[in-house]
C-alpha cells in the first residue's frame, strides 16, 4: 500500500521534473537573449542570469541604427505580401483541387507536395537566374516571389483538404440561391475557412519572417535587407567587435511580434491544424 | 407540348459507363405537387439535381416554365432546393440565411427585410430571426431552410428527402405544413422521397422510378389501385404477386380460380392482390378457399397474417382488429375469399 503510494508520488515528481527540463530547454535561449540584451560591456560575459545593472542601451542603439527600422519595414512588407498572395492563390487553388474534379487532379496535388520537398539550397541557383532574368535582383518582390515556393504548397494542401470536408450542400444551397462560384468562395467558404486561413497565414508569415538564405542571396544593399539578414550582418564600430548586446536586442525586438501573433490566434491555430488533419 | 411547370424531355444521364437516367420524360403542371418515388439508386435524386442545374444531361432537354434551361447554371434558374441535411450556413444568422438569395438578386434593403420576415412568418419562426443555425432544433432548421427557398419566390420548389432527418413524431406535422404552404402559394413543387407514405400523402401526382427509368406516373390512388408492373405493385404498399394464366376472363393459378371483372389479355399473367382484397371467414362454410395460418403478427389496429394455400402458395393479408375477435392462432385453418373488384392483372 505505502509502496504503491510512494511510487505514485515518485512518478509525479519525475513528471514535474521532466516538465521543468522541457520548459527550460524551450525557453532558455530566449531568456538568455533577453538577459544578454540588457547588458553592455564586460557584463555581457558575466554568466549569472541576472544583470547587475539592466540597461536599455542596446535597444536604443539597435533601433537607432541606420537601417534596422528599414529592415523591419521590409520584413513586414515581404511577409505580409507573402501571406496575402499565398492565401489568395491557396483559396482559389484549394477550391479547384478540393471541390471540383478534373483530369490530373491527383497528379497535380502530388506534384505540389513534391515541390515542397526540395531543399532551398537545391533551387537557389536556378531561382537566382530566374530573378536576374525578371530584373528583380535586390528587389523585395524577389523575396515575395521566392518565399511562395515554400508557403504555397502547404497553404494549397491545407485549404484544399479543409474545403473538401465542407458539406457540398452548403455550396449548392448558395448556388440555387443565385450565388456564382466566386460568391460561394467569398461569402460561404471564406468565413467557414477562417480557422484554416489564420493557421496557414500565420505559418506562412513566420516562415517568411525567418527566412535567411534567399534574403541574403537575392538582396544586395542595406536598404533591401530583411531582419534576419540585417541582424546577421550587424557590425560594431570596428571589424573586430561583435556587438552581442545589440544583436540580442534586435533579436528580441523581431521575436516579440511573432509571439504576440501566436498568442492572439492560439485557439484558432489549434482548431485549424486539427481540422485540416482529420481527413486526407 | 409544355405543361409550363417543369418538362423533362428524353433525358439520359450517366457518370462514365454508369447509366443513372435512361430516357426519362415527364411533365409537371404549374402549381402541381409532384413526387419522385423510388428506392435508393433509382436516379430520383439525380433527376432532381439536373432540374436544379447540378449537371447537364447527356441527352434530352429540361424546361422550366416553358423555357429551355438545360444548360443554364443553377444560379440563374430561380429554383428553390431544400436539402435533407438542411444546409444552413452556420456562420450566418437565420435572417442572414434567408436574406442571402435576396441580396444576390439585389433586392433593396427595406424590401429584403420585409420578405425575410414574411418568409419566416410563413414557417412560424419569425421570433428566431437572430439565432444561429446551431441554436435551433432539427425541425426548426428545416423550416428555416424552407423559408430560405421561399424568400426568393422560386419558380419551382425542389425538395430532396426534406423530412427524412426529422424524427417520426415531427415528420407528419412538417409534411402537413409543407403541403398547406404549397397549396396556399400555388408553387410548383417536386418532392424526392423513398417513403411511399410521404409521397402518397403529399403529392397530387407522382412518378415511380427504378433503375433510372420512370416505371409509372399518375395520382397516388391510380398507382396504388392499378400498378403497371410488379415493381410498382410491391413498392407501393403490400401486394401478393401470384403467377398464373388468364383464359376466357378467368385467372387460374394452383387452387385459385378467379373470374375477372375487367378484360385481360389471355396468356401468362401475374395477379396483384392487396391484403384488403382478401376476406377471411372463420366459419368453415363462408369462403371459397381453404388455407392454413403460418404466421400471425398483432400490429395494434390490425393483425397481419401469412397464409398458406393447399397448393403451397403464400399470401399476406390483414384484418382489422376488434375487441372480442381474437387473432387466429398459427397452425389453424381458415377460409378465404378474394374480391375480384380489388385485384389487378399485370
Amino acid at each position: 500500500m505505502t509502496w504503491r503510494r510512494t511510487r505514485r508520488r515518485l512518478g509525479r515528481l519525475l513528471l514535474a521534473l521532466l516538465l521543468v527540463v522541457i520548459f527550460l530547454y524551450a525557453t532558455l535561449p530566449f531568456i538568455w537573449a533577453i538577459a544578454t540584451s540588457l547588458r553592455t560591456g564586460a557584463a555581457l560575459f558575466d554568466p549569472s542570469p541576472f544583470a547587475a545593472l539592466p540597461t536599455l542601451d542596446n535597444y536604443r542603439s539597435a533601433l537607432g541604427g541606420r537601417t534596422f527600422l528599414r529592415s523591419i519595414a521590409n520584413s513586414v512588407a515581404v511577409a505580409g505580401s507573402v501571406v496575402l498572395l499565398s492565401l489568395l492563390i491557396g483559396l482559389t487553388a484549394g477550391y479547384a483541387l478540393g471541390r471540383t474534379s478534373f483530369r490530373g487532379r491527383r497528379l497535380l496535388l502530388a506534384t505540389i507536395l513534391a515541390v515542397s520537398m526540395f531543399p532551398q539550397v537545391a533551387v537557389l541557383s536556378g531561382m537566382f537566374e530566374l530573378i536576374r532574368v525578371l530584373g528583380l535582383y535586390d528587389n523585395l518582390l524577389a523575396l515575395t516571389l521566392s518565399y511562395m515556393i515554400f508557403t504555397l504548397p502547404f497553404t494549397v494542401w491545407v485549404l484544399a483538404t479543409f474545403m473538401r470536408n465542407l458539406p457540398i450542400e452548403l455550396e449548392e444551397a448558395a448556388m440555387v440561391d443565385g450565388a456564382t462560384t466566386m460568391v460561394v468562395l467569398t461569402r460561404i467558404f471564406l468565413p467557414l475557412l477562417a480557422p484554416a486561413l489564420v493557421t496557414t497565414g500565420l505559418i506562412s508569415f513566420i516562415a517568411a519572417w525567418n527566412e535567411f538564405l534567399f534574403a541574403l542571396t537575392f538582396t544586395l544593399t542595406d536598404e533591401k535587407r530583411t531582419v534576419p539578414v540585417a541582424i546577421a550582418l550587424m557590425t560594431g564600430s570596428s571589424a573586430f567587435e561583435l556587438p552581442w548586446g545589440q544583436i540580442m536586442a534586435a533579436s528580441v525586438i523581431v521575436t516579440v511580434p511573432l509571439v504576440a501573433l501566436v498568442l492572439v490566434f492560439q485557439r484558432r491555430i489549434a482548431a485549424g491544424l486539427v481540422a485540416g488533419a482529420v481527413k486526407g | 407540348m409544355s405543361a409550363q411547370g417543369v418538362d423533362v424531355e428524353g433525358v439520359s444521364f450517366g457518370y462514365g459507363a454508369t447509366r443513372v437516367l435512361e430516357d426519362v420524360s415527364l411533365s409537371i403542371r404549374k402549381g402541381e405537387f409532384f413526387a419522385f418515388l423510388g428506392p435508393s439508386g433509382s436516379g430520383k435524386t439525380t433527376l432532381l439535381r439536373l432540374i436544379a442545374g447540378f449537371g447537364t444531361p447527356d441527352r434530352g432537354r429540361i424546361l422550366i416554365g416553358g423555357r429551355d434551361m438545360t444548360r443554364t447554371p443553377p444560379w440563374s434558374r430561380n429554383v428553390g432546393l431544400v436539402f435533407q441535411n438542411y444546409a444552413l450556413w452556420p456562420h450566418m444568422t437565420v435572417a442572414q440565411n434567408v436574406a442571402f438569395g435576396l441580396e444576390r438578386r439585389r433586392v433593396p434593403r427595406a424590401e429584403r427585410d420585409r420578405r425575410v420576415r414574411a418568409a419566416l412568418d410563413m414557417v412560424g419562426l419569425a421570433h428566431l430571426i437572430d439565432r444561429r443555425p446551431a441554436q435551433l432544433s432539427g425541425g426548426q432548421q428545416q423550416r428555416v431552410a424552407i423559408a430560405r427557398t421561399l424568400a426568393i419566390e422560386p419558380e419551382v420548389l425542389l425538395l430532396d428527402e426534406p423530412l427524412s432527418n426529422l424524427d417520426a413524431a415531427l415528420r407528419a406535422g412538417v409534411r402537413q405544413e409543407l403541403v398547406e404552404l404549397q397549396r396556399r402559394l400555388g408553387l410548383t413543387t417536386i418532392l424526392v422521397t423513398h417513403d411511399q407514405e410521404e409521397a402518397n400523402a403529399a403529392a397530387d401526382r407522382m412518378a415511380v422510378l427504378d433503375g433510372g427509368r420512370v416505371l409509372q406516373m399518375g395520382t397516388p390512388t391510380e398507382l396504388y389501385d392499378r400498378p403497371a408492373n410488379r415493381f410498382v405493385a410491391s413498392f407501393l404498399g403490400t401486394a401478393n404477386l401470384i403467377d398464373g394464366t388468364v383464359e376466357g376472363g378467368v385467372f387460374r393459378a394452383g387452387g385459385i380460380t378467379l373470374a375477372l371483372r375487367e378484360p385481360a389479355t389471355p396468356g401468362r399473367a401475374t395477379l396483384a392482390l392487396r391484403p384488403q382484397a382478401i376476406r377471411l371467414h372463420r366459419d368453415a362454410s363462408g369462403g371459397a378457399l381453404a388455407a392454413r395460418v403460418l404466421r400471425t403478427e398483432f400490429l395494434g389496429g390490425h393483425v397481419r397474417y401469412t397464409l398458406e394455400l393447399q397448393e403451397g402458395q403464400q399470401l399476406t393479408t390483414e384484418e382489422v382488429h376488434l375487441r372480442g375477435r381474437d387473432p387466429l392462432a398459427p397452425g389453424g385453418g381458415v377460409q378465404l375469399e378474394i374480391d375480384p373488384q380489388q385485384v389487378s392483372i399485370l
